[in-house]
């Protein structure tokens, strides 16, 4: 019964704030509407979320965050120096990071990561899911950026969405 | 002051775009040129954004947020077209400056003979 009405607990306050900001007012009505906006939808699209979000330490989650936009901004210049430095000192490389996630949620969560921070994009995940392969774009030492995604990145994605 | 500030943000995200821009022009291969628009655009965009909010915010009509939104869209989307490059570059075996992964080396196993995926 609970899953039938509020089938994603998380996603209605998401939704509600998007709209708010989309329409860039706080008026009771506009919070009103954004409300049955975040409910109306998950409930309508339920067939499309099968999984069930769940997020199991919070403060994990918005140091994570923390992390991941210190990551973007430090690392934006590096690869701004790179790219003013010439063509000729990036050493691009592939490389293949073995994954412990297993969610979908939890897997498109670490590729965006990756992306998102300078100097590497997600380019290919093997079929069965045990390996994302990753491009840097200058790659001294494949082993300790495999490492830093691992210990950087997946563990706290894994804590907070696959605690199990 | 607060004009001082404005420019220095919007000068200094014109600067990350062009920075951008100029690695897509400048760089070697496919994949490395992918690295520019997905990578100095999100520092850019986000020096265009803060400007934006302080310049409507201190307009007087109220606090301005929804340029939160675009960063938000910005990147779901950004990653997403990035991977979906990279992997279709991957297929179609693009010129790589550094030694593709082992699966699009191995003719059997690699991504091209696989179908319907």
């Amino acid at each position: 019964m609970k899953l039938r009405l509020l089938p994603h607990p998380i996603l209605t306050p998401v939704l509600a704030l998007i709209w708010l900001l989309l329409v860039n007012s706080l008026s009771p009505g506009q919070i009103l509407l954004g409300l049955i906006l975040g409910w109306a939808i998950p409930v309508f699209t339920l067939r499309f979320w099968p999984e069930r979000v769940r997020i199991h330490k919070p403060l994990t989650l918005m140091r994570f965050l923390a992390v991941v936009m210190y990551d973007i901004l430090v690392a934006n210049l590096a690869v701004a120096a790179l790219i003013l430095g010439g063509p000729k000192h990036v050493k691009p490389a592939f490389v293949r990071v073995p994954l412990a996630l297993r969610t979908d949620l939890g897997i498109s969560l670490l590729a965006n990561t990756v992306s998102l921070t300078p100097g590497t994009v997600s380019a290919w995940l093997s079929p069965d899911r045990s390996h994302l392969v990753v491009h840097g774009l200058n790659v001294n030492d494949p082993d300790a950026l495999i490492a830093e995604i691992k210990h950087r990145y997946e563990a706290p994605i894994k804590e907070v969405f696959e605690p199990c | 002051m607060l004009e001082m500030m404005l420019s220095v943000l919007i000068v200094v995200g014109a600067l990350f775009t062009f920075i951008g821009s100029l690695g897509l022009a400048r760089l070697g291969d496919f994949y490395t040129r992918l690295h520019g628009p997905t990578k100095a655009t999100t520092l850019g965009v986000g020096a265009l954004l803060i400007a934006s909010v302080l310049y409507f915010s201190t307009r007087g009509e109220g606090l301005s947020l929804h340029e939160i939104l675009v960063t938000l869209f910005l990147f779901i989307t950004a990653p997403v077209s990035a991977h979906l490059l990279a992997k279709a570059a991957l297929h179609l075996r693009v010129r790589s400056l550094a030694p593709p992964p082992l699966e699009a080396e191995d003719p059997s196993g690699g991504p091209r003979a696989r179908t319907g995926d």
